[in-house]
């Protein structure tokens, strides 16, 4: 029991990570739960939570992929890869957002144009009375 | 013979004092030209003083989308009517009513599918327009002529004509803010032909102009970067069935 425990505190970055990951995970997941998220933006959030809970748990292939880039803490790798999956969602909001002011755009026009029919319209059948 | 249906788009932008003078104007330059004030959400009169003319059809956006938004849902509503001409026209009292009819004749003629009224085609007396704009102007005349081998030397000019088929490309595709320059580069890529006429404009007379000071840097990198990335895209346009 003793013994788990000093491990647990010798690595308490891995096991802050793995914790970090898992709530990470778990929050999605409720979000998408309570329809606070919808799926296709969730997805890159899983994605990457699944990435750092397997890198958290798979130490020595943390290192690898750090001896790989150069990088002698492995543990900063993960910060690299938090900072790479933070760079791709926001990249994925850009283009959400380009993609909701064209169709805001489009909504705006039709209903201007819907209002000066109506006007249009109205003002004929007053004629008409 | 059943005459063309010509349709007047005049995007509006606090334009409370010009707005009545240039509807005014067109009316009499020709009673048959359905004139529509585009009011980009304007924060004065715009509305009223257009609707007060008693003359034009006033779409009110309920938000500010910038002018190409503005003359795009012209060009929807054009396109909903069916008309056969569009003539796109400032609201501030820059372009003439007299030379409209110089636009309209190459669309007629087939010699084109846009008419685009120019400053520069040849030395006219009027208004010339800032030092510092012509400069952009001149790299806009490089970046047409690189871009889509048509030359075209006022870029920047807001008074064009439109024939139908343009009208319904347009009213689906039409770039959002500073959308002169960029229509150029999109139109002709998509095989559109462009014409220039020589035209006289009158200094503005009343309002603010849109560019100036810092923004006028912005403005050119944006419009630049959209120049060039509108001639990387595929062609967009599908020909029309023969009516």
């Amino acid at each position: 029991m003793n013994n788990l425990l000093d491990i647990l505190i010798s690595n308490r970055i891995q096991v802050f990570s793995v914790i970090g990951s898992i709530s990470l995970i778990f929050i999605i997941f409720e979000l998408i739960k309570y329809k606070k998220l919808k799926e296709q933006y969730s997805l890159l959030w899983l994605g990457c939570g699944f990435i750092f809970l397997f890198f958290s748990i798979f130490k020595p292939l943390l290192q690898i992929f750090a001896n790989t880039l150069g990088i002698i803490y492995a543990p900063s790798a993960l910060l690299l890869m938090l900072i790479l999956s933070a760079f791709f969602i926001l990249i994925q909001y850009s283009v959400v957002i380009s993609k909701l002011s064209e169709s805001n755009k489009n909504l705006i026009q039709e209903v201007g144009i819907l209002k000066a029919e109506l006007k249009k319209l109205q003002s004929h059948v007053m004629d008409g009375k | 013979m059943i005459s063309d249906k010509i349709i007047i788009i005049i995007p509006a932008y606090n334009e409370e004092k010009n707005i009545h003078s240039v509807i005014n104007s067109l009316k009499q330059e020709n009673a048959n030209f359905e004139c529509l004030v585009i009011n980009d959400g304007s924060a004065d009169d715009t509305q009223k003083a257009a609707e007060s003319s008693g003359l034009a059809t006033v779409v009110q956006l309920p938000a500010n989308l910038g002018i190409g938004g503005a003359v795009q849902t012209g060009f929807k509503y054009a396109f909903y009517h069916q008309f056969d001409y569009a003539i796109q026209f400032d609201g501030d009292g820059q372009h003439l009513a007299s030379e409209i009819k110089h636009l309209l004749a190459p669309l007629r003629n087939k010699q084109c599918d846009v008419c685009i009224g120019s400053r520069f085609v040849q030395k006219t007396e009027g208004f010339q327009s800032t030092f510092m704009r012509r400069i952009g102007i001149k790299i806009f005349k490089v970046l047409n002529r690189l871009l889509i081998g048509q030359k075209i030397t006022d870029s920047t000019s807001g008074f064009r004509a439109y024939n139908k088929e343009t009208i319904a490309f347009l009213a689906a595709n039409y770039p959002t803010d500073y959308p002169e320059p960029e229509t150029i580069i999109l139109l002709g890529k998509n095989d559109f032909i462009i014409k220039e006429v020589s035209v006289e404009m009158v200094e503005r007379q009343g309002g603010e102009s849109s560019i100036s000071g810092l923004k006028s840097a912005y403005y050119m990198v944006k419009v630049v970067l959209a120049m060039l990335m509108t001639a990387q895209r595929h062609k967009i346009r599908r020909k029309m069935k023969d009516e």
